[in-house]
């Protein structure tokens, strides 16, 4: 098999109804029983690989409950007068075709979860680092703030904390001098709950984020990919991100 | 002389292992500990006091890697109980848990530029810093 097979939609569409065997579902079984089903001390496992499906035809133009509610979660605030340099885990990006219907898109970016994540390839120390479940994170502990990752990531997904923070949410350490960017929530993964920003999506009527299992055949997510046209932001660069995209 | 330099000796020696000591003991206060929620740790004091940094410097690899929180060992539980009634912090001055004894010591203490010295709770009532 080609590396470009190997890394390619076809491909991981295969590998994930291959997996069936393994991730031995009951139908019906919900997306999130899985992360519910983890004891206390149990480690995350390579069986799962969490994913994001948006439909860019129901995410609506002007709307920003996805950035408002990452940000209440995540407690991000805006830096002090000087916004380019503000933290920004997930934002939106309105897009219009200049042929034709001059058709109008919106949508929002953050990090796609790449399989193969280049920011974690450039990273001298050890700090970015992809977990088993396929969430990509900076280990703060580790990271010297070189910002190499925000250089390498082709969606611009990583932001780096210039000021001193106080404000933090208990459960999401961040700080000055270190790299950081959208973690799927991951605190709330581990309590068996989804992101905050498909949540808030959800509940604004659009329902356009579909957060789950990209291993897990029976689930909702693998299902949609499997039946409806999606596309890979920069799918050329065969990074294989976890977030993909309906209707662009 | 020699006799006298001797007794110098002797004097200088006998300072150094009664006097010094004493100086150095009223010269620097022990800590004040203010704790809000006083109870039962998960080990005994001398335990903690000994290892509490190998405890959350391993269990803070499991958590961020392994994705395993809500164990024994968790930074959040520890200032959930040791943060005190005056500002709900565990650093704020020599009378908080965390900055006290590390004021003692002397030891930089590093958690808190990342980690959240309030608890929850705390944090949404907005008590700053
Ligand atoms: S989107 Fe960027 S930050 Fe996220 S995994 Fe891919 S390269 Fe890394
Ligand atoms: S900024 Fe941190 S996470 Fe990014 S490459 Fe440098 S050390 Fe790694």
């Amino acid at each position: 098999m080609s590396e470009e097979q190997k890394t390619g939609r076809r491909a991981f569409i295969a590998a994930s109804v291959g997996a069936a065997g393994f991730v031995a579902l009951a139908p019906g079984v919900k997306l999130m029983d899985l992360a519910q089903a983890r004891a206390p001390g149990e480690s995350v496992s390579g069986k799962v690989r969490w994913g994001m499906l948006i439909d860019t035809t129901k995410c609506a133009t002007g709307c920003s409950d996805c950035v408002a509610a990452c940000a209440t979660e995540n407690a991000i605030e805006p830096g002090s007068g000087r916004p380019a340099q503000s933290s920004q885990w997930i934002r939106k990006i309105e897009l219009k075709e200049k042929t034709g219907g001059h058709r109008e898109l919106s949508l929002p970016m953050m990090c796609q979860h790449c399989a193969n994540p280049p920011c974690v390839d450039v990273c001298p120390t050890g700090a970015s680092f992809k977990r088993a479940d396929g969430i990509v994170l900076v280990d703060r502990h580790i990271c010297i703030g070189c910002r190499y990752c925000m250089m390498a990531c082709p969606y611009q997904a990583r932001s780096f904390v210039h000021e001193p923070l106080h404000h933090q949410n208990p459960e999401v350490p961040r700080g000055q001098g270190c790299v950081e960017a959208c973690t799927f929530c991951v605190q709330r993964i581990d309590r068996g709950q989804g992101p905050a920003c498909v949540e808030a999506c959800g509940k604004s009527g659009h329902e356009a984020m579909l957060f789950g299992d990209l291993n897990d055949p029976g689930g909702e997510i693998a299902k949609r990919i499997s039946t409806v046209a999606s596309s890979q932001v920069r799918a050329d660069l065969r990074l294989d991100p976890g977030v993909r995209y309906q209707g662009i | 002389m020699l006799r006298h330099a001797g007794l110098a000796f002797a004097a200088f020696v006998a300072f150094i292992v009664f006097a010094l000591p004493a100086v150095a003991l009223a010269g620097v206060p022990k800590p004040v500990i203010d704790i809000a929620n006083p109870g039962q740790c998960i080990a005994s004091p001398e335990v903690m006091r000994r290892t509490h940094m190998d405890m959350l410097l391993h269990q803070r690899d499991k958590t961020m890697h392994e994705g395993q929180r809500g164990g024994k060992v968790d930074l959040n539980g520890c200032i959930d109980c040791h943060a005190s009634k005056s500002n709900g912090s565990v650093l704020g001055s020599n009378q908080n848990f965390c900055q006290s004894c590390h004021a003692y010591a002397a030891v930089k203490i590093d958690c808190f530029e990342c980690h959240q010295p309030k608890p929850g709770k705390a944090r949404i009532a907005g008590i700053k810093p």
